[in-house]
Order: structure tokens, then sequence, then C-alpha cells
């Protein structure tokens, strides 16, 4: 005789009121804007106003710099991620602190700071001009070097963090069947952190496009050179609102679309 | 050689020969794994030295030390550790392609393995499809691929479900005995241990206690691992014109114990309780309290305190008869010809 299955049914926990009460308003926060930045898009100019030259052009750079940004993260970034989850030395634990420092800085703070690194007085920036005649300040480079500042350390934590949890024991056994550290690193370690790695390269991506306060210290307000979309965003609100609404939709479409795509696949939906 | 981890110490001396099985068997622990990552390079020497056909492969003193990429060895590792991200192919080629072939060559060479092991069909496939035996033999191929000198396998039946593991354990043992170079297994298991092995050696703590022929070391057991393993009471003493002076308190009479530090061996089904002194032939009597009693089979193990302590075999019914329970005396007996002594 079959039994009749009870799934058994979790007891909820009774809400305090006061929580529920604080927890919707915490809530409404987040919610409200979002309704408010749908509601008020001229829906009719819109679309004119993204196809404007300005905006184009905007974005145009904003995309430009952002992938750079996370191309030179991936470049440097990666083997730092390596070091600080592999190497033990002195001084490391202070070398990886200040690697992180600018998720936590103040942007405005990180500008200045490039701005007294590589700008015409700073610490590398004479001698990269009289040099190598490279003027970083004020340039789209300068740009990218301000999101790159700024977006990187996303990408060096989130490697870091896969390159710790994975089980070392696999580079052991590429080891014994005969292959070289760097065949280890290619064709095992990076492949076995895929999923940190893509990740960490999206979030860098999108601190990188939403970057406003080191690029607009470092790199200035240029249009057409450094002048990415919240820049423009920002710029738009004094003089064109509607062409703020329009492009802060914009970038609230991309962001969706990456917290979309990281749930999804690679932070596990719950 | 000599490995320090931490308060570890692990102090091994082993030759194989070429072509032998050694299982190296110990309890866990005892620095089984350590030893292999040792030779494999994984797992620098703080003294010591591995040689592999007459190649020093590394001698801290000397100060040679070969990457485990350049060593002629390849392991089976314990959870098989084939690469997820690639297929079944691909990991069997991985050694080959790691080494400069070509990658059809490496293919080609990777397709005639699967083949050998039964697999060609599953080639395309993942690992995290396969079951674990097939997981199992995919790893073999991936380290006899390479051609290596010495074939290392750190319990390989481990990760195996207990049903499948006799006939699995007889495929394993066939493909090794297919491969000419020299094979050092490592288990905790003795069973795996007996089936696949020429020579035993027995590691605990670090240390080498016992090596031989599987006959010769179940026969002739010198540590209480592997006296508790086959079965057997195992004393240590000294001897003296056939009386066994013990360590651990008492003393047994034995035909031809010789003189000197001896093991001797009884085996549990030599030894007779009786409720009171028995008289006649026996040499060895002495009274003892029930400890513990435990059906094994058909017969009922009963662990005896007293000087010496001791484990008897006996027959559900003698129990019966006896009226024995937990803590309760009865008289020892064991005669001096069903005691085996040899030197310490």
């Amino acid at each position: 005789m079959a039994l009749p299955v009870h799934k058994p049914t979790r007891v909820r926990p009774a809400a305090p009121v006061a929580l529920l009460v604080l927890a919707a308003v915490g809530a409404a926060f987040f919610v409200v804007p979002l309704i408010g930045l749908v509601l008020r898009t001229p829906w009719a100019g819109t679309w004119d106003q993204l196809r404007s030259p300005e905006v184009l052009t905007a974005l145009r750079l904003s995309l430009l710099a952002s992938f750079s940004a996370t191309a030179m993260a991936l470049v440097f970034g990666v083997p730092l991620a390596w070091t600080f989850a592999r190497l033990t030395f002195p001084g490391r634990a202070v070398l990886r602190a200040v690697t992180v420092l600018p998720m936590v800085l103040p942007p405005v703070v990180g500008g200045v700071a490039l701005l007294l690194a590589f700008g015409r007085r700073g610490l590398l920036g004479g001698w990269l001009a009289t040099t190598f005649g490279i003027h970083l300040p004020f340039t789209t480079t300068g740009a990218i070097i301000a999101e790159t500042f700024v977006a990187m350390p996303f990408l060096v934590i989130t490697v870091e963090a896969g390159l710790r949890s994975m089980d070392t024991r696999f580079e052991d056994a590429a080891r014994t069947l005969g292959a070289s550290r760097w065949t280890v690193l290619r064709r095992v370690t990076l492949p076995l952190v895929r999923p940190s790695l893509v990740a960490g390269a999206v979030l860098c991506w999108a601190r990188a496009l939403g970057e406003f306060g080191a690029t607009i210290t470092f790199a200035g307000n240029f249009p057409g050179r450094t002048q990415t979309m919240p820049l423009a965003v920002y710029l738009a609100l004094e003089t064109n609102p509607d062409a703020a609404i329009g492009l802060s939709l914009v970038l609230l479409a991309v962001s969706l679309a990456v917290l979309i795509g990281l749930r999804d696949r690679w932070l596990g939906a719950s | 050689m000599r490995v320090g981890i931490g308060t570890f110490e692990l102090d091994v001396d082993l030759k194989v020969e070429p072509g032998e099985v050694v299982a190296v068997l110990g309890p866990n622990g005892a620095g089984k794994t350590s030893l292999l990552r040792g030779l494999a390079g994984l797992l620098p020497l703080d003294a010591g030295r591995v040689a592999l056909d007459g190649v020093v492969l590394e001698e801290p003193a000397a100060g040679v030390f070969v990457p485990s990429e350049r060593r002629p060895i390849a392991m089976v590792f314990q959870d098989y550790l084939l690469f997820p991200h690639l297929t079944v192919l691909e990991n069997v080629a991985f050694g080959l392609r790691s080494r400069g072939t070509s990658r059809s060559e490496a293919a080609a060479s990777a397709h005639r393995w699967l083949e050998r092991v039964g697999l060609q069909t599953e080639a395309q496939r993942k690992p995290v499809s396969l079951s674990g035996g097939q997981a199992q033999r995919v790893a073999l191929a991936r380290a006899l691929a390479t051609s290596p000198a010495l074939l290392l396998l750190d319990e390989p039946m481990a990760a195996l479900d207990a049903s499948t593991r006799v006939d699995l354990r007889r495929d394993l043992r066939r493909h090794l005995e297919s491969f000419r170079g020299v094979r050092l297994l490592v288990t905790h298991d003795p069973v795996e241990a007996l089936a696949m092995a020429d020579r035993l050696v027995i590691l605990e703590q670090g240390r080498v206690l016992q090596s031989g022929s599987p006959a010769d070391v179940t026969q002739h057991p010198r540590s209480r691992y592997v006296a508790d393993l086959v079965g057997v009471n195992l004393f240590r003493g000294r001897a003296s014109h056939d009386v066994i002076t013990l360590a651990e308190g008492g003393s047994l009479t034995a035909a031809g114990a010789g003189e000197g530090d001896v093991f001797a061996v009884v085996h549990p089904r030599t030894v007779a309780l009786y409720r009171t002194r028995p008289d006649g032939t026996p040499r060895n009597v002495w009274e003892g309290r029930a400890v513990d009693l435990d059906l094994q089979g058909d017969r009922v193990r009963v662990q005896l305190a007293g000087a010496p302590r001791i484990v008897a075999e006996v027959t559900p019914a003698a129990v019966r008869e006896l009226g024995l329970d937990r803590g309760d005396t009865v008289w020892i007996a064991v005669k001096a010809t069903e005691i085996v002594v040899y030197p310490a």
C-alpha cells in the first residue's frame, strides 16, 4: 500500500511588523527611482535623442574606454590575482590592500591621486612626457587609465577568490603529465577558473562603464575625447533633461542585462 | 627519502625492481600520499635521494632537483583528477601534447589507449558523465600514455563503490600487468594490496615497518597494525631456553623459541578457554578476564585481559558451554607447538 507522502511544510518565522515596514521602505528606496526614470522618459523623443551625434559620440567613447579598461584589467589583473592567490612574500597583505583600495576610495580621490602620479608635474607624468611624449591627463587614454584604476580591483578579487577555491591538485596532475608551468596555467588553471574570469571581467566592465569621479578629475570632460556616457548624462541634465533621461535609460538597460546574465550563468540564481 | 611536513616526518628507504608491483600499505595518515608526492616531485625532499633507472631525480645534498614535469613518472590520483573542462580524449592526449607531440599524433595515440581500456566509444564525453570505474580507466590511460618508467597509484580503488570493486580490481590488475615499468601503489585496504602486489611495504607514522612478499608479511607480522589486519595475536619479547619473557608482561613457552628478541604469533583459533584450570599437555596456562565478546561469522572473538592479553576465537557452542559473558574470569591455554616464533 502506498502511503500518501506529505511534503514537510516549512514553518514560516513570524515576522515582526516593524521589521516588515522598514524593509518595505528599504525596497521602495530602490524601486521608486527606477519607476521615476521609466515613467518620466519622453518615449516619443527618446529615439531621436539617442541618435543625436553627441549621444552617439559619448556612447562610442564609453564602449571603447570600458572595453579597453577591461582588457587592461585582464592583462595585468589576472597575473596580480594569481600572485596574491599562490605566492607568499613579505608585504603581500599591504600590497593587496592597496590594490583593492580603489573599491572603497572615493573615485574623485582616485582621480586626484592619478593626477599626482601621471599629471604634468606628477611622479611619472613629467618623465613620460619628456621621454616618450606621452600625455595622459585629459586624453582618451587618460579616461581608460582612470576607469582601469577604479574597475580592476573587482576583477582581481573575483579571480583571486576563484584561484583560491580551485583544487590545485589538478595542477599537480598536469605537471606529472609533463606540462610546463606555462602550459599548466594556460590549459588547466585558467580554464578551471573561467567562471571567475568571466564574472570578474563583467563586473569590471560594468564598473568601468559607470565610472564618473576619477574620469572627470583625471581626464576632464571633453566631448569626443573624454566625455563618456555618465559624464554626458550629468552635463545633459543641466541643458537637456530629456537627453539625460534617455542616456540614463541606456545605462540602466546595460546594467540590468549584466545583472541578469551574471545571475543566470555564474552567480547561481537562488 | 626524508620529508618533513610540520611536525610529521616521513623517512622511507624503498627500492623497487623493474617489473615489480609494490603496494605500500598503511593506516590513514601514515604518509603514503606524501611518499608518492615526494617521488613525483610535487613535495620537495628535505634529505635523501630519489633515483630511477640509475638517474638521480632528486638529491638535496647534491643540489639535484628534476621538476615534476621532467620526471618520467606518471601518477593516478586518488579521485583521478580528470580535467573537467576537457573531453576524455583530450584528457588522455594531455601528457603527449604537453611533451610536444603534434595534435593529430597525440589524438591517435590517445585513441589507441582508450581502445586498450575499452573506452573508445566514450572519447568525446566529458569526465563528469563517466562512472567511477570508467574514470579510473581514463586516469590510467592518461598516465600510461606518457610511457612513464614509474607509475604511481594513490588509493586507486578508494573512490569506487564497494559493489563494483572486485571486478574493477581484476581489470586494473590486468591493465597493470601489461605495463612494463615499475608500479608503486599505496593503499589502506589490505585486500587491495594483497590482490595487486608482488611485494608489500608496511608504512606507519612515516616509517617502513616491514617489507616482503604478501605471504611473508602476513605470516610474520612485525607490527600490531599488520597483526590486526591479519587477525592474529602478536607478542614481542626476549627468548631464553624456549621461554619468551614478554614486553607487556607475562611469558610464553614455545618450542624452538631460540635466544634474543623475538616476535611470537598466536592464532586466535588455537587459544583454548576453560572454566577451571586445565591439566595435561598445554604448556601455557594463565588466567584472564573476558573484556568483550564479538560474533564474527561462525566464530566468537573473545578479547581477554590478563598477562598477556590475548584474543581467542571459539565456537558459539563453546561460549554457551562455558557460560561465558563479559567480565567473567576464565583459564586460557595455548599449546607450545602452536606458537610461531621469529627473530625481531
